[in-house]
């Protein structure tokens, strides 16, 4: 019983920490430009298809097709739809920008299947199918794998905002781009960062998930799904409010699988999402947000 | 002059197309081209456009082209019945798909006023119960497949318990439902009965509690997508198996998708692209050439099902669905008579299928056949 749970939780955890990846670029994006990118679960599942072209059409080796993808995808996915669709739609306000970016989905989503197909595709794991026992419980490998990987990402990622000096203009940029810009801060560059971080995020949860997910035109529905809900419990404006919105998100829908019903597992996310709204709208380390009218 | 020579060209090739267009035979393809089904949607339809492809290069069918349109249900029964009713609107001869059996559900009373018949690819108990005179199926229905898996769980497997996890739709729940049954039958007790859903990605959970059972036997039955994903996280999570299931878990699909994870999964196949039998080799590779990759037996479901079509409508040397359903009921058509067919196969008086079926276990990432079970009418 206690083999299962632990092994429920380190479960859980891998892919809480997946969905932790991808609701941070939502709250970099939502911090430091106010964009809600509801394409974010597709910018998941492209990347996957990229490597699988680079391996497939121009024959390259696995983890050269990882960096053939993920450059061209931190291109596309930060670089390009910054300049093509966040720069001229922000200025109209959020809302149009949202429903942008639903359109944009739809359009990834269609040019995949029409591109690559509706069939699932294999991709290949970062670690073979192997378990490690410890203390008698056994833990799948590739689960610790995808778990350490984005664990050190964070970790990277953390350190980077907070003891780099870009990190901390970036920080600045967020908290309040007047003052930042008075005080000589290249805001539109650090935007742009965001932007490119929140690709690269993406790039690597494609990376960790698309094995376990197989690559397919529909990934991104749930993964966004996910994130946006694991960002709002967290707390839409604090990186740590994602982080363990992801992992709270993971292990809680496992657990439920199991010891609830397999069946409403998909419900209690919302359940949560609606607990969140009601009594704790600022999420569950996020700051109260005051807008003066 | 010259106005009276364009005018009657004009006339000749406007009647020369007119006669053109009533020299076809339409058909109509109404199955899951996308959703999560496409896989074995793909495959059906794949299999019907080599039959058509094949039949008119041939001159056809009573010197008539088949016209062949295709209608996406997107695996959503919503869909399905919108896509039927443009499909009949189109008034088809015959109809082939859909191969999601909730998918077949929602459209076979429309089939039924409509008097078309019509080929699904569903294998859902049910089926073939409702009454349905123009209902026709292409492979086995799970109660035909089933009986067969229980006796090999406890005659080749020796098995006492099972763990079973199936997709929690008409395909799986039928196959379940009927599963169940044959096991309580033969005293193998199911200690993990564990649901999962259509389209399912993560089944890290699932695996837990199947590893939790601690059973003899592993069951899995689902679509060839979940089964591949199935695989993958037993694998990962260290669960030994054995593995064991029907069509969908040894299917060429779920191989490709789940790579080494599908070694060493065993069952029964109702039809394989990998059987021993000249015809069904000829038909692999002309379909694998043909759309450059390898058919699953849902590819080997569509394929028949137009040249039973065929067969019946050359016998009866006319187009007429009422005859051509009739006709259909009771009727064996063996290779000889119809080479398309590829392997001998009967249909019942309820549309129901019978033709040899297969054993298989999946070795170093191919299919084996390891013995063919004879027809159950013989």
């Amino acid at each position: 019983m206690l083999a299962d749970i632990l092994q429920l939780f380190v479960a859980g955890l891998a892919t809480g920490a997946i969905y932790a990846l991808v609701a941070i670029g939502f709250t970099l994006l939502w911090q430091t430009s106010q964009t809600i990118n509801f394409a974010q679960g597709e910018f998941v599942m492209l990347p996957a298809f990229f490597v699988l072209i680079a391996m497939g059409f121009f024959k390259l080796p696995f983890w050269a097709a990882v960096l053939a993808g993920g450059a061209v995808s931190v291109l596309l996915l930060g670089y390009l739809f910054k300049k093509l669709m966040v720069d001229p739609m922000i200025r109209h306000g959020v809302l149009p920008l949202v429903i942008a970016t639903i359109g944009l989905a739809i359009l990834m989503k269609e040019s995949v299947r029409e591109f690559y197909g509706a069939d699932a595709w294999p991709f290949p794991p970062l670690a073979a199918a192997t378990n490690v026992t410890v203390f008698g419980v056994s833990f799948a490998v590739q689960s610790l794998v995808v778990l350490v990987i984005s664990i050190a990402a964070v970790a990277a990622l953390q350190l980077f905002l907070n003891g780099t000096r870009t990190g901390r203009c970036m920080q600045a940029t967020a908290q309040n781009p007047t003052v930042a810009r008075l005080l000589g801060i290249p805001v539109e560059r650090m935007i742009l960062y965001t932007f490119l971080i929140n690709a690269a995020l993406v790039v690597l949860a494609s990376i960790l998930i698309t094995p376990i997910y197989l690559a397919k035109f529909t990934n991104g529905e749930l993964l966004g799904l996910y994130a946006f809900i694991a960002a709002i419990i967290g707390g839409f404006n604090q990186i740590r409010g994602a982080i363990a919105g992801g992992l709270l998100l993971g292990v809680v829908d496992n657990f439920t699988a199991v010891y609830i019903s397999s069946q409403y597992r998909m419900a209690v996310p919302l359940v949560f999402l609606i607990v969140i709204i009601l009594f704790r709208p600022q999420g569950l380390l996020g700051r109260v947000e005051e807008r003066t009218v | 002059m010259t106005r009276l020579k364009f005018a009657l060209g004009a006339a000749a090739a406007l009647l020369l197309a007119g006669a053109a267009a009533g020299a076809e035979v339409k058909f109509a393809y109404v199955g899951e081209i996308s959703g999560s089904l496409a896989v074995s949607g793909g495959n059906f339809r794949d299999g019907v456009i080599l039959a058509v492809e094949e039949i008119n290069a041939k001159g056809g069918i009573l010197k008539q082209k088949i016209a062949l349109t295709q209608y996406d249900t997107q695996t959503n029964p919503g869909v399905a019945r919108a896509q039927m009713q443009k499909a009949l609107d189109g008034e088809p001869y015959a109809v082939f798909g859909p191969i999601f059996s909730g998918n077949v559900k929602v459209t076979m009373q429309m089939m039924q006023q409509a008097e078309v018949p019509h080929f699904i690819g569903g294998e859902a108990a049910e089926l073939v119960t409702l009454g349905d005179p123009y209902l026709f199926r292409t492979s086995f229905g799970q109660q035909i497949g089933m009986p067969k898996i229980a006796n090999y769980i406890r005659d080749e497997l020796k098995a006492k318990t099972l763990a079973l996890i199936w997709v929690n739709n008409d395909f799986g729940k039928g196959g379940r439902d009927k599963l169940m049954k044959e096991l309580a039958a033969r005293n193998i007790k199911v200690v993990a009965d564990v649901s999962t859903e259509s389209g399912q990605v993560d089944f890290a959970a699932d695996v837990v509690k199947l590893k939790a059972a601690n059973a003899d036997v592993v069951f899995v039955y689902s679509n060839e997508e979940e089964c591949a994903r199935i695989m993958r996280e037993a694998r990962k999570q260290g669960l030994k198996g054995p593995f064991v299931g029907d069509t969908t878990l040894l299917s060429q699909k779920t191989i490709e998708l789940a790579g080494d994870a599908a070694n060493g999964v065993q069952g029964h196949v109702g039809l394989s692209a990998d059987a021993p039998i000249p015809a069904v080799a000829d038909f692999k590779a002309r379909f694998q050439k043909r759309f450059n990759y390898i058919p699953d037996h849902n590819g080997l479901k569509g394929y028949s099902g137009v040249y039973a079509v065929k067969y019946v409508t050359e016998k009866l040397g006319k187009f007429d669905r009422k005859a051509l359903a009739k006709m259909m009921h009771g009727l064996t058509i063996t290779p000889k008579e119809e080479p398309g067919i590829l392997i001998e196969t009967s249909w019942d008086n309820t549309g129901e299928i019978d033709r040899i079926s297969f054993l298989a276990e999946v070795i170093n990432g191919q299919q084996k056949i390891t013995k063919t079970l004879p027809k159950l009418g013989k």
